[in-house]
């Protein structure tokens, strides 16, 4: 770790961290403050014929691409090892199944571009926080893509330096040295991420931990009481000090 | 037996004008803001006539509502819990604007600003949507008046099947007003449709709501609504719907468009049902025997029963008074005259109509014939199948003695009426004929041509025990919009406020809601909501 430089370890432990705490704050803050624009904001009212590909597409890439990195930076080799898989099969299976997914990702989203950039209706309502955001997921799947093609032969074999990083990082126990001796287009696949955990609480992408997994048991019809749930101040609305309108006096109250 | 109140509608459709009155009147109180402008909470369409959106009873395309499985039981035919999670991504079944139309406005700015020219300038239509021209071809109400409808008449679902016979006895054209809005369901399939559990009935009175910090814009409510009540605001991204006027019914007025109906053909009260049984009624296996089905689940107030355990359900006693003063109880329970729309979606709608005696009266006088006189009408409604059927398509779900029933005590009414209006001796044989006695005939008659506003409104007043306030707090309404009507604070005058409005709000004491505290419910879904950054952001989004 002493042979560190300053850069290095702003960039693979200081920032990182930063980026956590923001990603973490940030979304406590939306979800308590701001439940009213957290939404998938979905644009299908005015399209529908290419968000009916691009959408799925890209949501089913992105969730196969997110289980691909969890595999990859958290099964430390010395597992598959243990299972008789050589560096080799792993490389060129990771490889094989990590291409088909991004390029369903990648098909999806730009077919998603397309529709924000030439559908008159779609752009009108894409506010600048949608094109920050667009263009750093792309990026961000850009640079995972070029990293993984400069990388063909495996001749860096990520497990033994990034996923190492990464698990640290988790344990507490960064080690920027392996960030830092990792190819360029690695590392800026990483930082580009970074960023865009970054802005990701503030922007719409939270609608990704909205999945609304209770619809798979609760009762179909649902009952609310005006008295128990509606009329409690809730986080960012305003407050009122109306008093109760006065009506006769009987109680009313459900189970 | 556990029984919850209801609030309701009956519309009388013979008295409906087709002005569009109650569309606009509540288009300005709620959805006169960014990206509601092609919501019609309350919309009046001509039928025969393809409503709105375009088409929209036409389940086999937009499957809405429930059916029955191979099992007979109820599931939703747009697919259960599994499939909508998996189509959170594209919704398969969503209508699209062009579905709805394309809203626009007029460049009416051409028409101030334009320089001295010899031709008078003109202002151009203009899409909200892109702020570009548009060409204008179609509308929430284009086909008005059958314009175009015979031209397109393959498009009425509610035609098909008897659409040669349409063709046939083309002079036999007949049409009427069919005035809607949200069916506050006893069994809504938007609520079940919602994955995130953000729509739900408020168990006082059963209005159904949409939670707007809760709903997170899956938009399956959209497709789950048979009757296409529940829209997608495309600024905010949440789906907003009719919300009963939920503020003014708490005050005990009426809903806006009832309130505003010129031809006072809206009557609002509250019913008692019993919920243990509303699964067991919409599972109804012949869709012909719903409309009966749910007439069943609708409770006697008289009963003692019943209001024992209205009682002990929570249900406050002045409550029940209304429920026994219920115009809606009358017309659905006592005299049998109001039919729900389309029971066959198995939603158990709860605004119920009153269908038109108007084409066989038309057609009676037209050929010459005493337009009044029971024994013509009775022969008309035996021989103008068309309107006949059609309306059994629309009201009971294809089952035409239902219908022809109910024309009949409209007919019967019409006739013994004429004799008491002349001063002769009515007929009690008239009234005989349909089942029902002089003395009730009179007072359907009364409830139905000259009951004053008190008698057609019975709207008991909101219990807020634990409420801080009526309206103020807005709660989950979508629709205090920074100038919308929610915002009483800005003008007393405007939107809900209701005649006798601000009295009421004297005399409960009810201050203004205090300033300070960020309200995302002031915010239109433009820019960043007022006080809630130091400064805006570029990434929110
Ligand atoms: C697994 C949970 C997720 C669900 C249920 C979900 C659902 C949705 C829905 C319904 C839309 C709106 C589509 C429309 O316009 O109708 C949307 C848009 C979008 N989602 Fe997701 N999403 C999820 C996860 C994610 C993740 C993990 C990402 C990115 C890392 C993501 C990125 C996007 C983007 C960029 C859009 C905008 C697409 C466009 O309109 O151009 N989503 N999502
Ligand atoms: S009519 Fe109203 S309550 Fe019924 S399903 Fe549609 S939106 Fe829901
Ligand atoms: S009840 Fe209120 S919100 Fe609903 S249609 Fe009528 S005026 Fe509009
Ligand atoms: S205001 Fe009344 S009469 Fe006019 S269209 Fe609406 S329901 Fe019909």
């Amino acid at each position: 770790m002493s042979d560190d430089t300053t850069l290095d370890i702003l960039l693979w432990i200081v920032l990182p961290y930063f980026v956590l705490a923001i990603f973490i704050l940030g979304h406590v803050w939306r979800f308590r403050t701001d439940q009213y624009t957290v939404t998938s904001r979905s644009s299908q009212l005015y399209e529908s014929k290419l968000l009916r590909f691009g959408s799925p597409l890209f949501h089913y890439g992105i969730i196969a691409v997110f289980f691909g990195h969890l595999m990859g930076l958290l099964i430390p080799q010395r597992w598959t090892d243990a299972i008789g898989i050589t560096e080799s099969m792993y490389h060129w299976g990771a490889f094989a199944m990590g291409i088909v997914a991004s390029a369903v990702t990648a098909g999806g989203i730009m077919i998603l571009a397309w529709r924000r950039t030439t559908n008159d209706r779609v752009k009108t309502v894409t506010p600048v926080g949608d094109k920050i955001m667009f263009g750093l997921l792309g990026l961000s799947i850009l640079l995972g893509i070029v990293a993984t093609l400069f990388n063909l032969e495996g001749s860096y074999n990520y497990r033994e330096g990034l996923s190492i990083w990464f698990r640290n990082f988790w344990t507490l126990n960064p080690d920027a040295s392996l960030m830092a001796s990792a190819p360029l287009f690695f590392q800026l696949h990483v930082l580009m991420a970074l960023v865009l955990f970054a802005i990701w609480p503030f922007s719409r992408l939270v609608h990704a931990f909205t999945i609304p997994f209770g619809y798979l048991n609760r009762p179909y019809i649902l009952y609310r009481s005006r008295d128990d749930t509606e009329r409690k101040p809730r986080p960012g609305w305003a407050k009122s000090d109306i008093p109760e309108v006065p009506g006769p006096a009987t109680s009313r109250r459900r189970k | 037996m556990r029984v919850m109140a209801q609030m309701s509608m009956v519309m009388n459709l013979d008295k409906c004008i087709g002005c569009h009155t109650c569309s606009v009147t509540c288009k300005q109180a709620w959805t006169n803001r960014d990206g509601t402008e092609y919501m019609w909470f309350n919309n009046v369409e001509t039928r025969p006539g393809q409503g709105y959106p375009r088409g929209y009873e036409d389940q086999e395309k937009w499957k809405g509502g429930w059916e029955l499985d191979k099992r007979g039981k109820l599931r939703q035919k747009g697919g259960g819990r599994l499939k909508k999670l998996m189509t959170l991504f594209a919704n398969p079944l969503l209508p699209d604007i062009d579905d709805y139309y394309e809203p626009w406005t007029y460049e009416y700015d051409n028409l101030l600003n334009a320089p001295a020219q010899k031709n008078i300038p003109t202002a151009p239509p203009k899409s909200q949507l892109t702020g570009k021209p548009i060409d204008v071809q179609w509308s929430g109400n284009w086909d008005d008046d059958l314009g175009g409808t015979y031209a397109n008449k393959d498009k009425d679902p509610m035609i098909r099947g008897i659409e040669e016979k349409v063709q046939l006895e083309f002079d036999q054209t007949f049409m009427f007003y069919l005035p809607r809005i949200c069916e506050h369901c006893m069994n809504p399939t938007c609520v079940a449709a919602c994955p995130s559990g953000a729509i739900y009935k408020r168990s006082e009175d059963g209005v159904v709501l949409v939670d707007q910090d809760d709903c997170r814009g899956w938009r399956m409510c959209v497709s789950g609504c048979p009757y296409k009540k529940v829209y997608f605001n495309h600024k905010t991204g949440k789906a907003e719907k009719c919300t009963f006027c939920y503020p003014r019914l708490e005050l005990g007025e009426p809903t806006i468009c009832a309130e505003t109906c010129v031809g006072r053909l809206r009557y609002i009260g509250l019913v008692l049902y019993d919920a243990d049984r509303v699964t067991e009624a919409a599972s109804t296996p012949d869709e012909k025997d719903l409309y009966e089905a749910q007439k069943d689940l609708i409770l006697d107030p008289y009963d003692p029963e019943v209001m024992a355990a209205a009682e002990s359900g929570g249900i406050p006693y002045d409550w029940i008074l209304a429920a026994q003063n219920s115009p809606i109880f009358k017309l659905i329970k006592e005299y049998e005259v109001a039919l729900p729309l389309h029971p066959e979606y198995r939603t158990l709608p709860m605004v119920w109509y009153i269908p038109p005696l108007s084409p066989m009266v038309d057609s009676v006088a037209d050929s010459g014939f005493d337009a009044e006189d029971a024994d013509n009408l009775f022969a008309a409604i035996d021989t103008l199948r068309i309107p006949v059927e059609y309306l059994a398509n629309l009201f009971t779900a294809g089952d035409v003695p239902t219908v022809e029933r109910v024309l009949y005590r409209m007919a019967a009414m019409r006739s013994y009426m004429r004799d008491v209006d002349l001063g002769r001796e009515p007929k009690e044989g008239i009234a005989n004929a349909v089942a029902m006695t002089g003395e009730t005939m009179q007072d359907m008659y009364r409830l139905l041509a000259i009951a004053k506003y008190d008698e057609r409104y019975v709207i008991p007043r909101g219990h807020g025990e634990s409420a801080h306030n009526l309206e103020g707090v807005g709660t989950d309404c979508p629709l205090n919009s920074e100038g919308g009507p929610g915002m009483a604070e800005e003008s007393e005058g405007a939107g809900m406020a209701g005649p006798g409005y601000a009295a009421k709000r004297e005399e409960s004491n009810v201050p203004r809601p205090g300033e300070g505290r960020v309200n995302l419910l002031n915010w239109d879904g433009k820019g960043v909501p007022q006080g809630l950054f130091p400064e805006p952001t570029g990434g929110t989004a």
